[in-house]
């Protein structure tokens, strides 16, 4: 295959080609930047919580009456929530769960002498030393309700369970543990939270905070033997996946049974599920349009490559017959075109490359987002390469119809 | 001229159909996205108090210490006022109206048997806050000045949940339970709802929240009703009280009308911020005091979420890349065409002349492709309202933005043209004649 002719005919065409190319440099630039976004947000939405999801469910219920006594309230609710059939297990919370966004976070130093160093220096709320860590209480069971997985130390005895705020021990999640007492056994260590002393009995594989995106390790997360001590609170329970809708439904009827007078928030009656969803609307939504508009471009860039051929083949219909007269094959001529159609998309995808890496320098600067990993380049210049030549097949097929009688006619 | 143009414009767009139809739907689907982002971020930044809006103003002083880290919840503490700043401003009176205000959420205890109580959010505010934005009353009146000073136990509530509570029967007079305190009912507010609702803070969802009550600020601080707004705390931890000097959680606002009232409020916040210097409240410098417009406010509170923008960016390099496809297209189709433009300017015509045809060409696409945008654009609208996000239900297209995606979608085409027609008025006709 001789690339003059076809050089010459781009000449020819000179700004034509041009803005072919830089559509496809422009194509290729957003639609690298698309498909990494994407990924990282499809990463975001499947992160675990370490907590068994499909099983749990959760109300939340307030009670009206200020005279109430918290812990006979729950004690009540508790039994009356156990005895539904098909609950295998129940806690109470007063508020934190993973990803429902009542967040309650503070810096959390390995040592007392990390803490006052920090208070001296004012820097406690910095992370640094101290990495903010989110807090969760509850009812005795609360470990294995969650499912939550207990890589070293024991759980909570019974004994240790406060209604008080003064707890002397806690179960730390594994990402915090590494990060307060990195290349140790965190089990005994005390550490220091808000002012209080707590010694470290347990440590749980994984367990996400309420909020994620907010300050700190996304996973860096205190559970305290702490009962909840207000007449409002999230009651947890667990069950056969395909349970939960029920459930719901007859928690919501036993507990207004058990006390009137309160108040339950339709919208805050949810499986985990739900919570999940509802964390990562935004993402979901954001997924769907970044695909939608990834392929909407491709599209265009693609109607314009078999648009702009399709038009090509006709305008040359008579040089064709001529090079068929004067012995090309049709192969040839299909060749011809695929061969100018990948020298133009070439050029494009070198332009987009660099224009890839430009724009997400620019959004980088913008909007937070983490570099683009170069393996995505060769990979949108492959989908390019792909494209153009699908796109210019049909026409190219036609041009190889032209029979050569063609130049013998005259226009 | 303008109906040959036309004329030929029609006739050469139909002996090409399928290219036609290629430029329209890349234009289409290009500016159909863009709208969609556009009246998305049209929506989001609206005035929400069109005619009242531009002589309203929040004042900003800053009575955060010099050392700490303030900005763990991700917005500034100074941005709402302290108990004793708001009370001194709204004393000083030095605007013609001034309100200061906060969050609440409070139990409802209907009287009603059979009905459950609920929560509802509203507003703790002063008299001033009805006058000054123009809160329609459907029956009885906002309370006076001096139940703000009395801490009067009265409320005013919104018709959805006067209705809600009694019914078809007149409100005012009767008594409602929300805490733990009755209070007289002496209003009612027809449906008002300011999108966004401008003077609540960053904990409410501004776009689709509304308030259901209203009652005197002091009564809630007597009653001790709490706020459900952002409450930021510095130095001695105040538990609980909300008089605090050093606890920022109200929400200031003043009415401003000309621009001396402007500046001479201006100063006067400089002057209190000085004094307040020097009486060692205030550790930063008076110059820091800042007076905000109410579009001024909303920019400063950013109320647009990073991935509205995101999209709307995304969709403008769609619409781009689009024309270029569109321009592309165009330069083959009236390059193709030589013969043609070298009879028409061997016949006399003007270079102009080929130009303003090929312009008025691409002005024939723009506009099918605008028809075409609106089109998707109305599909698009309609996907985002059914998110679920805050401000999901006001994306709606209203007669400026119909207009302005048409236009927008001619010009757009137009610029698209512009290359194309001018290299084609280039043509030079003896040599294209020759090989005819």
């Amino acid at each position: 295959m001789q690339l003059r002719p076809i050089l010459s005919t781009l000449r020819h065409h000179r700004l034509t080609a041009m803005l072919l190319t830089l559509q496809v440099a422009l194509t290729c630039a957003i639609v690298c930047n698309v498909a990494f976004m994407i990924a990282s947000r499809i990463a975001d939405v499947s992160m675990p919580t370490g907590i068994a999801e499909s099983e749990l469910s959760t109300i939340q219920s307030t009670g009206t009456d200020l005279h109430q006594n918290a812990q006979a309230l729950h004690d009540t609710d508790l039994a009356a929530l156990r005895a539904i059939p098909g609950v295998e297990s129940v806690v109470a919370v007063s508020s934190a769960l993973p990803l429902n966004r009542n967040d309650s976070f503070g810096p959390a130093c390995p040592s007392r002498q990390v803490f006052e160093q920090a208070m001296r220096t004012s820097s406690l709320f910095k992370g640094g030393d101290c990495p903010l860590s989110s807090f969760y209480d509850g009812t005795p069971g609360l470990l294995n309700t969650l499912g939550l997985q207990l890589v070293a130390g024991r759980d909570f005895l019974p004994g240790e369970y406060t209604a008080e705020n003064n707890p002397h021990v806690a179960i730390i999640s594994r990402a915090l543990a590494d990060k307060l007492y990195p290349g140790q056994d965190a089990l005994g260590k005390v550490m220091i939270l808000g002012g209080n002393a707590l010694q470290v009995s347990g440590v749980v594989a994984t367990l996400a905070r309420p909020e994620l995106h907010g300050m700190g390790d996304g996973y860096a997360s205190v559970i305290m033997p702490q009962l909840p001590d207000s007449t409002s609170e999230i009651y947890v329970l667990r069950s056969a996946p395909s349970d939960r809708e029920h459930i719901l439904k007859a928690a919501e009827a036993v507990l207004f049974k058990v006390d009137p007078t309160r108040v339950i928030d339709p919208d805050q009656v949810q499986t985990y599920s739900q919570i999940r969803d509802a964390y990562f609307q935004r993402d979901t939504t954001m997924i769907g349009l970044l695909i939608a508009s990834a392929l909407g471009l491709l599209f265009v860039t693609a109607l314009g490559i078999a648009g702009l051929a399709n038009f090509w083949v006709q305008q040359r219909t008579r040089s064709i017959g001529i090079r068929r007269a004067i012995g090309a094959t049709r192969g040839d001529i299909l060749r011809y075109f695929q061969t100018e159609n990948l020298l133009i998309v070439t050029v494009g995808i070198v332009l987009g490359v660099l224009l890839a890496v430009l724009m997400n320098l620019l959004l980088m600067t913008h909007y937070e987002l983490p570099r683009l990993p170069l393996w995505y380049l060769p990979i949108g210049a492959a989908v390019l390469w792909a494209l153009g030549q699908l796109s210019v097949l049909s026409p190219a097929l036609r041009a190889a119809q032209v029979p050569p009688v063609v130049a013998t006619r005259s226009v | 001229m303008f109906g040959y143009y036309l004329d030929l414009a029609l006739r050469s767009l139909k002996r090409t159909p399928i290219l036609t139809g290629l430029m329209v739907l890349a234009i289409g689907l290009g500016i159909g996205a863009s709208m969609t982002m556009l009246t998305v971020l049209h929506v989001m930044t609206d005035d929400p108090l069109p005619g009242r809006s531009s002589h309203l103003y929040v004042p900003h002083l800053n009575p955060l210490p010099l050392k700490g880290n303030f900005f763990a919840n991700g917005y500034d503490p100074s941005d709402h006022l302290t108990w004793p700043d708001a009370m001194a401003l709204l004393n000083a009176q030095s605007a013609r109206r001034q309100s200061a205000m906060a969050a609440g959420h409070l139990l409802v205890r209907p009287s009603a048997v059979g009905m459950r109580s609920f929560y509802v959010d509203g507003r703790y505010t002063t008299a001033d806050f009805f006058t000054m934005f123009g809160v329609p009353f459907e029956r009885g009146s906002s309370w006076s000045a001096a139940d703000d000073a009395a801490g009067a136990h009265v409320v005013v509530l919104a018709d959805s949940l006067a209705r809600k509570l009694f019914g078809g029967t007149d409100a005012v007079g009767k008594m409602v339970r929300m805490g733990e305190n009755d209070l007289r009912v002496i209003g009612v507010t027809t449906n008002w709802q300011p999108s966004p609702l401008f003077y609540a803070d960053s904990r409410t969802k501004r776009y689709s929240d509304r308030d259901l009550f209203f009652l005197p600020l002091s009564t809630a601080v007597d009653l001790n009703l709490g706020t459900d707004g952002n409450v930021d705390s510095w130095g001695k931890m105040p538990n609980g009280d909300m008089r605090s000097a050093t606890t920022t959680w109200l929400q200031f606002w003043v009415q401003l009308d000309t621009p001396t009232q402007v500046a001479a409020y201006r100063q006067f916040l400089i002057d209190y911020s000085a004094q307040q210097k020097s009486l060692g409240r205030f550790q930063r410098p008076a110059t820091n005091a800042r007076l905000y417009s109410l579009m001024g406010w909303l920019v400063h509170e950013n109320l647009v979420p990073g991935d509205v923008r995101l999209q709307m960016w995304l969709a403008l390099g769609f619409l781009l890349v689009c024309m270029v496809n569109v321009m592309a297209l165009l330069l083959a189709k009236f390059l193709r065409r030589s013969g043609e433009i070298s009879v028409r300017r061997a016949l006399g015509a003007r270079r102009r002349d080929i130009f303003v045809q090929f312009g008025i060409e691409s002005a024939v696409i723009g506009v099918a492709g605008g028809v075409l945008g609106v089109l998707i654009a109305e599909l698009g609208l309609w996907s985002v309202r059914h998110r679920p996000d805050d401000y999901a239900h006001i994306a709606r297209m209203d007669a400026s933005m119909l207009l302005t995606t048409l236009a927008l979608a001619v010009f757009a085409s137009m610029i698209a043209g512009l290359l194309p027609a001018w290299r084609a008025c280039r043509v030079a006709p003896a040599l294209q004649l020759k090989t005819l």
